[in-house]
């Protein structure tokens, strides 16, 4: 992991490249993030990736969480590598929820990195995140016709309750 | 009545002699007291199918490694009750063991193995799962397989030990030895459905076959 | 004439195979395009387990969630443990005490062993050498004898708590794990004696399925697969966890990538796991096996009818659980597919906000297209069991 000063540095060398893309950064439980603006986070992804120097070039996990009831709500994570400094860093995009049942989006990073293309379906599939630019955007781990999004937070965990003898339904 | 201990030379003397319609009189009936047993079609055909169940190769989930894997191999060894030869084809298939969760995508397809199994089948509902969705009460996961297709036996556990399922496998063969359906086909309706290839009969059943199942039922239960 | 037959040799076919198929190893489903016996696309099909598990994770408290996460990729649990308790523990900020790191590790690298020998008694199944099932299959159930012995289940063990591990191991574990862990490198070499003059077993592996390095890391691929590629990336050495720094171990790497260098690199990596058992269990530590914290630790058994504090804490614990500082981590350890990570979310409640698992199938099935297309359809076969996904892990 970079340190926490390391964390800024590298801020200040995207803030140089691609101005106001990283919106902030926080050094958590020793795990470094940097949350940038969703509409550039290819910019911050590109850089990390081709930067000399930096080389962060194997994403190895892309997910998404719902943060309800902060605002914005929904985060898509993208966990990198160096290989060479063996080091992690995350990039959050944090998503407003455009309400009206209309669905937030974010650019496709499968160009980049060609790994993303099932994750992205399966950020998708859970939280009807849709990636601008993913080759097949459709339901993964779900049947096809399933409606709704089951990982966001007001989504019901489902199921059935569980009938002991005093609240069984009685077939006659 | 005293029977006399005779040598297997001298018995199969008589048989032969049996077969070629030599033995007469006193003979004769001493050797059938001796040798034949006496019983119905239906309980030596149940006693046939318990002991040569062919199960399906089928594995959903957690449970597969130790059911149609681990059972098989040299610990456990399900040789010992006549059912190791397992199928690839649900058709060649007797026995479907729901080895795992099954979720809301594959029910559909577990049910269609179930139609293309031919009778008669039997179902083994491994593992809290399938028996009754377990743990997970959640939106994906169907709540026990007996929703969707009759099940003959359930075996409780998570996953359970081989041997469980080696006592569940005994169990059915008991079962299919006396009272092969225990009224679950009934109750689901769910007799005749074999899924047929094109030309065959279509798959709800007749009402002559209804009754004639209904009739070899009540004869086996008799 | 002739431009006929060449239409005819360029017809495609389109075929399903799976969901139920025995070649799969699981639920998998494969719509392959054919052209004669050349396979010339392929679409993987999944979800066919999806079971919810990270949407049932956010319904329960933090410790119940352990026997959920077990039960994605039904094979290697105890990483799928390890995964997620580390992650908590980082969450909290809980040391776990040396002990319990080497026991950890023991039974990871034993879950390793464990997971291996399925993958290679059924991938060699597939191949026709049938023997190697029946062999493979006794050394995992001495394997799953000492998971018993020391959890009391053959799967799904629920052994690792966050803080540590639930109980010490019993007398008479530690010469019977030895025991094992010195006689498993001698079967490995049997099983090599059967597979590596097998003329078949050669023919059906060797220059199958080869996907450079390269294609490999855009893939996200990691684990033995990457391995056979000769990238020696291994989580285990990259990033300090557990009692690996303290332990001596190689990282057996391939050269060209094809499917008989994941043959190799797999059974080359259940010898090295046996060495670590060895190794960790001469130098296993004394003391306690779980942290002291009260608060995140449930107090021994004998402490509750003595001490009204360690009853309260017993309480607090099984009735609420603990509660978490809202934050984020994102921990990832090598399990026997690749990098295996967990990412959870805690919102200050005593629920976890998401669980969310980088499962390595999952990923690494997205190589399957590369190693299959323009193959022969039994080659797709051996490079889907090479390939090793399980299921479970795919669909959560």
């Amino acid at each position: 992991m970079p340190d926490a000063p390391g964390l800024e540095l590298i801020r200040g060398e995207i803030e140089r490249d691609c101005p106001s893309a990283v919106l902030a950064t926080s050094f958590d439980r020793s795990q470094a993030a940097l949350i940038v603006d969703p509409e550039k986070v290819l910019d911050v992804l590109r850089w990390l990736k081709e930067q000399p120097g930096q080389r962060y070039d194997f994403l190895s996990s892309l997910h998404a969480a719902d943060y309800l009831p902060a605002e914005p709500r929904f985060a898509v994570h993208y966990e990198l590598i160096n290989r060479d400094r063996v080091e992690r860093v995350r990039v959050k995009a944090m998503l407003a929820d455009p309400g009206n049942e209309e669905l937030p989006e974010i650019d496709s990073c499968v160009d980049l990195f060609p790994t993303a293309e099932a994750q992205e379906r399966e950020v998708f599939d859970f939280f009807g995140i849709v990636f601008r630019g993913h080759p097949n955007l459709t339901r993964i781990l779900l049947p096809d016709d399933y409606v709704g999004w089951p990982q966001r937070r007001d989504f019901p965990v489902g199921g059935e309750p569980v009938t002991f003898t005093y609240s069984e339904r009685r077939y006659d | 009545m005293e029977v006399e201990r005779r040598s297997l030379r001298e018995k199969q003397v008589d048989a032969r002699a049996m077969l070629r319609g030599d033995l007469e009189g006193e003979d004769l009936e001493r050797y059938v007291e001796e040798r034949v047993v006496t019983t119905t079609f239906e309980k030596v055909q149940n006693w046939a199918r318990s002991n040569s169940i062919f199960p399906l190769t089928f594995g959903l989930a957690c449970c597969a490694i130790e059911a149609p894997i681990s059972i098989v191999t040299a610990r456990y060894d399900l040789a010992r009750f006549g059912a190791e030869a397992l199928r690839a084809s649900p058709r060649q298939a007797d026995l479907i063991i729901l080895s795992g969760r099954v979720s809301i995508k594959m029910a559909p397809v577990v049910r269609r193995l179930y139609d293309q199994m031919l009778e008669p089948k039997w179902v083994m509902a491994m593992g809290a799962c399938s028996s009754s969705a377990g743990m997970f009460a959640n939106y994906a996961v169907v709540q026990g397989a007996d929703k969707f297709m009759p099940v003959d036996m359930y075996v409780p556990g998570c996953p359970p030990r081989p041997e469980a399922v080696l006592y569940g496998f005994t169990k059915l063969q008991r079962q299919i030895q006396g009272n092969p359906d225990q009224g679950w086909r009934q109750r689901y309706d769910a007799y005749g459905t074999e899924e047929w290839a094109r030309g065959g009969p279509r798959s709800e059943p007749t009402p002559e076959a209804a009754e004639a199942y209904r009739e070899a039922r009540e004869l086996t239960l008799a | 004439m002739t431009e006929q037959v060449v239409e005819r040799d360029r017809e495609i076919m389109t075929v399903n195979v799976g969901p139920h198929h025995p070649a799969t190893h699981g639920v998998l489903r494969l719509v392959v395009d054919l052209e004669g016996e050349r396979v010339r696309e392929l679409r993987p099909v999944i979800g066919y387990v999806h079971t919810g598990i990270e949407k049932s994770c956010e319904d329960k408290s933090y410790w119940k969630v352990i026997p959920f996460v077990e039960r994605m990729d039904y094979v290697s649990y105890f990483f799928q443990m390890e995964a997620y308790c580390g992650a908590v523990e980082r969450l909290i900020d809980l040391e776990i005490p040396p002990r319990a790191k080497y026991l950890r590790t023991i039974f990871l690298e034993l879950n390793r062993i464990h997971s291996h020998l399925v993958w290679l008694g059924t991938t060699a199944l597939d191949l026709g050498a049938i023997s190697m099932l029946w062999y493979c299959f006794r050394e995992r159930d001495k394997i799953l004898d000492l998971f018993e012995m020391a959890t009391g289940q053959r799967m799904h063990t629920r052994y690792f708590q966050v803080g540590g591990v639930i109980e010490d191991i019993p007398l008479g574990f530690e010469a019977k794990c030895r025991r094992f862990a010195e006689e498993m490198p001698i079967r490995v070499g049997q099983y090599e004696a059967l597979l590596d003059r097998n003329e078949v077993f050669l023919q059906r592996t060797k220059g199958v399925g080869a996907v450079s390095r390269e294609r490999l890391l855009e893939l996200g691929v990691s684990g033995p697969l990457l391995r056979a590629a000769g990238e020696p990336w291994d989580l285990r050495k990259a990033f300090d966890y557990l009692a690996y720094p303290e332990v001596d171990f190689k990282i057996p790497v391939g050269t060209v990538g094809d499917n008989y260098d994941r043959y190799r690199v797999r059974v080359a990596e259940m010898v090295e796991s046996s060495r670590i058992v060895s190794q960790c269990l001469d130098a296993l530590p004394d003391g306690p096996f779980i942290a002291d914290d009260r608060k995140y630790v449930l107090p021994p058994r004998s402490e509750l009818s003595t001490s009204m504090e360690s009853l309260i804490h017993h309480f607090k614990l099984v009735t609420e659980g603990y509660r978490v500082d809202p934050g984020e981590v994102y921990y990832s350890i090598e399990s026997p597919r690749g990098e295996l990570g967990c990412f959870v979310l805690a919102d200050g409640s005593a629920k976890p906000a998401r669980v969310h698992f980088r499962d390595p199938s999952f990923v690494n099935l997205q190589a399957f297209r590369d190693m299959a297309v323009d193959t022969y359809v039994a080659d797709m076969i051996a490079s889907l069991g090479m390939l090793d996904p399980i299921l479970g892990g795919v669909d959560r």
